[in-house]
């Protein structure tokens, strides 16, 4: 008998909790993914797609439920990696393909025949032109995205490197053999093959 | 008052409970890599250990001495515990996601944390009055939050600092939490009654 | 408890409490050219403006190749606020206008105009001189500080006509005219306090009026007495002396540093992140102060400085004024150094100077200094980092009271967001740190490297925050022109089938009648039958 008094108030009891549970779940309810924003902002943007996603939001939701792993993003390179990876509480890994040096895109104009077609897979709309009007690119806004190389019939598109202004020049870290050691050791802390 | 004074000072060092009673060491280890995420999972530890303390007080003496069911002890405390933690892993998740994230799996863990539920039988097993529970849970939750938050400050520093290959990862880490635990020993001549 | 150490440590009398902001280094002064009168240098082949001289924008050119300009006219239009004019600092014909590597650690160039003199070192006058400058506004005068190009000859060079401001939040109470110079080696604020004094204080004297402050406070160090007798005579002299107080100080480094001068003078410490004029405080350099007083008082625009060249590869350091665009190369030979071989020289002071690779570079508003050191003395003094072994010297040594062992450490292992919590943007770039450590570590090439790359990540973040806005838009627009076309479509589609259906109705009305006659009619005009979609 008394056993059946036990069962029936911690069953009770649990009740009371669940009941309180279910209204605090529907009270704390969380609309969308804030994660998914949060990896947003940390991404460079380039709308690239060589994350093999149509865009960096969309990467950015794949990467906040966990569908993909976070080395994808190319433009970005390690310190993104890193910091997603730090975001979400993961191992990080290295990124497959190589960094390259930043790039803008340039359109030879006198070769171009006003097809307008990279203006349409531009991912920033940084291309202006009208139909058989020669089109150029603002530099300033051009993400290096290289989506316009492919669509062009004429190969008139170039990818410039950017070349180091007085304004944007930093530092170089100190030459001396500790600061390497110092560098390669933050990469051995990291679980990263230099 | 002096009894109370006691009562806490002794939960948050003397008899701390990461290095003395040695309870709650997974998060200990497990999130301190980084000041900030430690100090979140201090305050959520904070909040469960203080109403868990609470709530199996309230549990022990309106419901389980009065209905002679005292060997229900466990079963009930892990269910008040499991709800906290459900609720404070909600609540987390709407105000603070990327802690939320940070934490990951001891979040929930904390629900079998000893030192949670090591808390709430020891207060039984001592015959506190309420009010000394209370105290007595939110003094050993502060410990943690102490002994938390320095341990993973000084991660942080061993971070960058030239360690033998040998000695990288987990193994410094424990030594360094031996250490520490040596340290608070030293709390333990602190108070002569 | 950083602070408790201290208070022991003054308590033992281990660091000497003669000093009132924190830290800082007693160095070796070196001044070899204490006691030189200033010479005016010649006249070079050549000179050179680069387009940019001080903190901000850089300016346009105003002239073409051909051109005839005279001395103080304008050449460079400044762009934006944070910039000022640049200007000729002698007649002469520009000969070319091209890239030309500047005074800067990059060792990159900048647009530079060239011009040849012509030996008639003709005057521009479109500046009036404005000696009565009691009876005019402050805004007025404002104009002319900017217009005469005047930036901070401290070493900063920041447009100075920003500063000041008669703001109504920030009222200035004190102007503190800085007449330190901690630099080791450098003589040049010394020697124009000594020959300039009165100028100087006229200088002060606009500043004041400018910005309506009470008080004035010239601030000079006890190894400079006599430049502070010097200026204590100009000050009864113009009758000043009630709102004018010189201040001698304990020598010690870096206590010319902005913050730490007011530090040390009024006690109230400028707040992270904030501008001295924020605790009512607006601090000048004693150049600047004569450069104003020459644009205000004389209508010369920005031209020339007094200039220290010294080192130990020189046989005869002088104290000179140098007109902007002098080659550097040129100024040392006057004083008799013949090549520039084993000699490494250094734009600036020894601690915070950059060495000059190239030496035809121009001497440009910012060089207080131009230092010709044996390459020996600067290769002996040069030691290969070691370990850190946490001595906490850097941190004794620190003016602005940080960390620089553990701000190195997270600069050195690139954990940028770390040193900013370290607050990194609070570093001066004094070098005492360094300068101190025993393990040799270039704690403040860390730094640098360190602000160059949180600097980075910022633009990279304004720019990725930029590039998203514009493809949300794009994604928006797109969106917007589909759904346009597929309303067009339907809305296509529906007259396409009302007008089919009213046909239909038509042809089944005349199927009604049966009349044979009229059918063939219809089959003369084919019902359009609704085509396939297109």
């Amino acid at each position: 008998m008394h056993i059946l008094l036990s069962l029936s108030v911690f069953s009770g009891f649990a009740l009371l909790v669940g009941i309180g549970l279910a209204f605090a779940s529907r009270y704390f309810h969380v609309e969308g993914d804030p994660l998914a924003d949060k990896i947003d902002a940390l991404l460079p943007q380039t709308q690239c797609g060589q994350c093999g996603y149509p865009g960096c939001r969309p990467y950015a939701n794949a990467v906040a439920a966990l569908e993909v792993d976070v080395n994808h993003c190319v433009p970005g390179g390690e310190r993104t990696m890193l910091q997603i990876a730090d975001m979400m509480g993961v191992e990080p890994k290295a990124i497959e393909a190589e960094e390259t040096a930043p790039v803008v895109a340039f359109i030879r104009e006198d070769e171009c025949i006003g097809c307008t077609l990279c203006i349409k897979a531009c991912p920033v709309d940084c291309i202006i032109g009208a139909p058989k009007q020669y089109h150029t690119i603002i530099t300033d806004h051009c993400t290096g995205c290289t989506l316009c190389l492919e669509p062009c019939p004429v190969d008139c598109i170039d990818m410039l490197e950017v070349p180091e202004t007085l304004e944007k020049w930093a530092w170089p870290v100190p030459g001396t053999e500790r600061a390497k050691v110092g560098v390669e050791r933050k990469h051995q802390h990291e679980g990263i093959d230099v | 008052m002096t009894e109370f004074a006691l009562i806490l000072l002794s939960a948050v060092l003397v008899n701390n409970y990461v290095l003395t009673k040695f309870l709650g060491i997974c998060p200990f280890l497990g999130v301190s890599g980084k000041v900030e995420t430690a100090i979140g999972m201090s305050f959520a530890v904070m909040f469960v250990m203080t109403l868990a303390s609470t709530a199996s007080w309230l549990i022990q003496q309106l419901i389980l001495v009065p209905l002679d069911m005292v060997y229900m002890q466990t079963v009930f405390f892990i269910l008040i515990i499991a709800g906290l933690v459900q609720f404070v892993e909600m609540v987390m998740h709407k105000t603070s996601p990327v802690l939320y994230q940070g934490l990951g799996i001891f979040l929930p863990l904390i629900t079998t944390n000893c030192a949670v539920l090591g808390v709430a039988i020891l207060n039984v097993q001592q015959d506190y009055s309420f009010f000394a529970s209370v105290l007595y849970g939110f003094g050993a939750a502060v410990g943690f939050a102490i002994v938390l938050v320095l341990f993973s400050g000084l991660r942080e520093r061993i971070e960058g600092a030239p360690i033998p290959e040998v000695f990288k990862g987990s193994p410094i880490t424990l030594i360094t939490a031996g250490m520490m635990a040596l340290a608070f020993m030293g709390f333990a001549g602190l108070v002569k009654v | 408890m950083f602070n408790l150490l201290h208070t022991i440590k003054h308590a033992l009398h281990l660091t000497p409490q003669s000093h009132a902001f924190r830290g800082g280094v007693h160095l070796s002064e070196f001044k070899r050219t204490a006691t030189k009168a200033s010479e005016q240098c010649p006249m070079p082949r050549v000179l050179m403006y680069p387009v940019k001289q001080h903190i901000g924008q850089a300016c346009e050119p105003l002239v073409k190749v051909g051109d005839r300009v005279l001395r103080g006219q304008k050449i460079g239009k400044s762009q934006g606020y944070v910039s000022v004019p640049i200007h000729a600092s002698t007649s002469g014909i520009v000969t070319k206008i091209e890239n030309h590597i500047i005074p800067h650690p990059s060792g990159m160039g900048l647009p530079t105009i060239f011009v040849e003199p012509d030996g008639l070192d003709e005057v521009d006058e479109s500046l009036i001189p404005l000696p009565n400058y009691r009876s005019l506004s402050p805004v007025e005068l404002r104009e002319r500080v900017r217009i005469a190009g005047i930036a901070g000859l401290g070493g900063a060079v920041f447009p100075t006509f920003i500063k000041l401001l008669k703001d109504k939040l920030h009222s200035i109470e004190t102007v503190i005219l800085n007449g330190i110079e901690c630099e080791p080696w450098l003589t040049n604020d010394h020697q124009l306090m000594l020959e300039k004094s009165h100028q100087i204080i006229t200088g002060l004297d606009i500043v004041m009026h400018m910005v309506g402050a009470q008080s004035a406070i010239v601030a000079i160090e006890d190894n400079t007495m006599d430049a502070a007798f010097v200026m204590q005579n100009a000050v009864e002299d113009m009758k000043l002396s009630q709102v004018i107080k010189v201040e001698v100080l304990p020598t010690i480094y870096p206590q010319g540093g902005e913050k730490q001068l007011i530090q040390a003078l009024t006690g109230k410490e400028v707040p992270a992140g904030r501008l001295p004029i924020h605790i009512g405080v607006l601090s000048t350099n004693v150049g600047t102060a004569k450069a104003i007083h020459d644009a205000v008082c004389l209508g010369e625009a920005m031209t020339e400085r007094l200039v220290t060249v010294s080192g130990d590869a020189l046989p005869s350091p002088k104290n000179m004024f140098v007109r902007f665009g002098t080659p550097v190369c040129f100024v040392l030979e006057q004083c008799g150094l013949d090549s520039c071989d084993d000699v490494n020289i250094i734009h600036g002071g020894p601690m915070m100077g950059e060495i000059l690779r190239p030496t035809d570079i121009p001497v440009v508003k910012a060089s207080n200094g131009l230092l010709a050191m044996k390459k020996a003395t600067v290769m002996a003094s040069h030691h290969e980092e070691e370990p850190c072994i946490r001595c906490g010297d850097c941190s004794d040594a620190c003016p602005a009271g940080l960390m620089p062992n553990l701000l190195a450490m997270h600069c050195k292992e690139e954990q940028f967001e770390r040193a900013e919590n370290y607050q990194l943007f609070d570093c001066i770039e004094c070098g005492a740190c360094s300068y101190v450590c025993p393990s040799h570590i270039p704690l403040v090439h860390y730094f640098r490297f360190g602000k160059g790359q949180v600097a980075k990540i910022r633009r990279e973040k304004v720019f990725a925050e930029e590039s998203r806005q514009r493809s949300e838009s794009r994604d928006l627009r797109l969106r917007k022109e589909q759904e346009e076309k597929e309303e067009k479509r339907r809305i296509a589609q529906e007259k396409k089938e009302a007008r089919a259906a009213a046909l239909a109705a038509q042809a089944a009305a005349a199927t009604d009648v049966a009349d044979e006659a009229l059918t063939e009619t219809v089959s003369e005009k084919p019902a359009p039958t609704p085509k396939a979609e297109s």
